[in-house]
């Protein structure tokens, strides 16, 4: 019965693949892809990688996704003390870096795509916030990242750019923790990613501000060396920098990275 | 005293030789990661690593809220002991939810006991909207998210040594005339004195190690709401050195802390 169960899946994948040619890749009746791909992502990639992963299961169904979203910092801590990952997607170059130099990465890195911050305050504006210049006032309560991983460092960034010296009341893990304090209204504002913001829908209001184009947050992607199941893993990158890959990219608010 | 003595060396020479494997592999399921971050541990840097001023500022912060944790746990948590090791007359629903109450924190994931923190007390908790000043991001909320979490090893170590006090002391004092609240003071405490010591170290330790509560509900600012742990795990984002060494502080601390409490683990017995 085992040895028969490929047949009836070859069989079954061109039956779909004739009835519904699959959009994007057209490659689906001779997949051949199976297995785990595990995918250290940043915590702002959480939930578009989730669907980019659903979309690419899809077209190869024999293939498991898994994920482990966390800062990209502890991320690259992880990689680089041996976590068995398959491939890296981090916020920052400065992470990537980490990694590349520990001689870990297969190939160079591939810029996939960009985020900018933006104001997050809960829904109503509570704290009257307006721009940057808001997180100097001592009344509201603030959060930011720390400046240890990626979101921290833009926020720093961009604080400098404008040169403003903010006053945080707390300096979070990652971004979905200074978002979820503002989702929570424990915190007047946050600055978070743009991606996060839409991502939040409606529990959050996002305000735009001047200067934000001067920390733009490059997102690098690479496959490990370590990676024992390359077939996947090669075909998942390069599905996040296919068309298909760039179009949920898009949906979620991440920018183009230039060529 | 005689007979406890008697009873464990007895449990002595009835230890099969076959359960020193599982027991060596216990041994080195605890032991080896630690000895791991001591081999690991960057000696040379050390003293440097150590020297820089937010090393200085979290573990003060650490040490002080952890201290003041196990107080306010001592002063809350004995009565509630006693509570819970009184209960047994009580109809079995109420006993076994107070039981579940008190032991609930324990298993609970710490995130999580944060998040429930600010949903009580954050700007909009069901407490705390109506507080007049704002517990997140202060070293109080810090204090809070450890007492939650550490407060449980202290009532449920007090709870034991209680049940296995001689209540008959306690009677006959009563019967002497004395009060309610001098037999506490006098025959209750003194009697159960060893398990309130390894207790309140336990809830010490755990206090001084807690992470997740604490960054979910107070936050993490240097000095005033970055206890170690939070310092140490931002550390590990990009410099990991300072991290191992910074984990070799806790460690320290917590060991030194743990092996001063000697052979009173089990209260009752060495009493």
């Amino acid at each position: 019965m085992r040895r028969a169960a490929p047949a009836f899946v070859a069989v079954a994948v061109l039956l779909s693949g004739c009835a519904a040619p699959a959009p994007g890749v057209a490659t689906t009746t001779t997949d051949t892809l199976a297995g785990t791909v595990t995918v250290s992502a940043a915590a702002s990639l959480t939930d578009t990688f989730g669907t980019i992963a659903d979309a690419f299961t899809t077209e190869h169904p024999d293939v498991t996704v898994t994920f482990n979203f966390g800062g990209s910092s502890a991320l690259a801590a992880q990689i680089v003390e041996g976590a068995p990952v398959d491939v890296f997607a981090a916020a920052s170059a400065a992470t990537m870096t980490t990694v590349v130099e520990a001689g870990l990465t297969e190939g160079e890195p591939t810029a996939f795509a960009t985020n900018t911050l933006e104001i997050a305050v809960p829904p109503g504006n509570p704290g009257g916030v307006a721009g940057l210049a808001d997180f100097t006032r001592p009344e509201l309560s603030i959060a930011l990242c720390a400046a240890e991983v990626p979101c921290g460092a833009a926020a720093m960034a961009a604080f400098a750019a404008a040169g403003i010296a903010p006053e945080p009341d707390t300096l979070e893990q990652d971004v979905k923790a200074v978002l979820t304090k503002v989702e929570l209204g424990e915190v007047d504002a946050g600055l978070v990613y743009a991606t996060d913001v839409r991502a939040a829908g409606d529990r959050v209001d996002g305000i735009e501000f001047a200067g934000a184009a001067a920390a733009v947050s490059v997102y690098p992607i690479a496959r490990l060396a370590a990676s024992t199941r390359n077939a996947a893993a090669t075909a998942f990158v390069a599905y996040v920098l296919s068309p298909a890959g760039r179009k949920i990219l898009d949906d979620a608010g991440f920018g183009a990275p230039q060529q | 005293m005689m007979q406890a003595s008697a009873r464990r060396s007895s449990r002595r020479s009835f230890l099969s030789p076959a359960l020193w494997i599982p027991a060596g592999l216990a041994l080195a399921l605890l032991g080896l990661p630690l000895m791991a971050l001591v081999v690991r541990a960057p000696w040379a840097q050390l003293p440097e690593l150590l020297r820089q001023p937010t090393v200085a500022s979290a573990l003060g912060l650490s040490l002080g809220t952890a201290l003041l944790s196990t107080a306010i746990s001592l002063v809350l948590g004995i009565p509630l002991a006693l509570v819970l090791a009184r209960s047994d007359q009580w109809p079995a629903v109420p006993r076994r939810l107070l039981r579940a109450l008190v032991t609930v924190p324990l298993v609970l994931p710490p995130v999580v006991g944060g998040v429930a923190l600010l949903l009580l007390l954050g700007r909009n908790g069901l407490i705390g909207q109506f507080l007049p000043f704002q517990l997140p991001f202060t070293t109080a909320a810090v204090v809070i998210a450890q007492v939650f979490v550490a407060m449980p090893f202290l009532v449920l170590a007090v709870d034991g040594a209680l049940r296995a006090s001689d209540r008959r002391f306690e009677v006959a004092a009563a019967t002497l005339g004395a009060s309610r609240f001098t037999v506490f003071r006098r025959i209750t405490l003194p009697l159960v004195a060893p398990g309130v010591a390894a207790g309140a170290l336990l809830c010490f330790c755990r206090a001084l190690g807690e992470f997740g509560a604490t960054i979910t509900f107070a936050g993490s600012f240097p000095g005033v709401t970055q206890t170690l742990p939070i310092a140490t795990y931002l550390q590990l984002q990009t410099d990991p050195d300072a991290a191992i060494a910074l984990s070799l502080v806790l460690m320290v601390i917590s060991a030194t802390a743990l092996v001063s409490l000697r052979d009173r683990w089990v209260p009752g017995v060495t009493a």
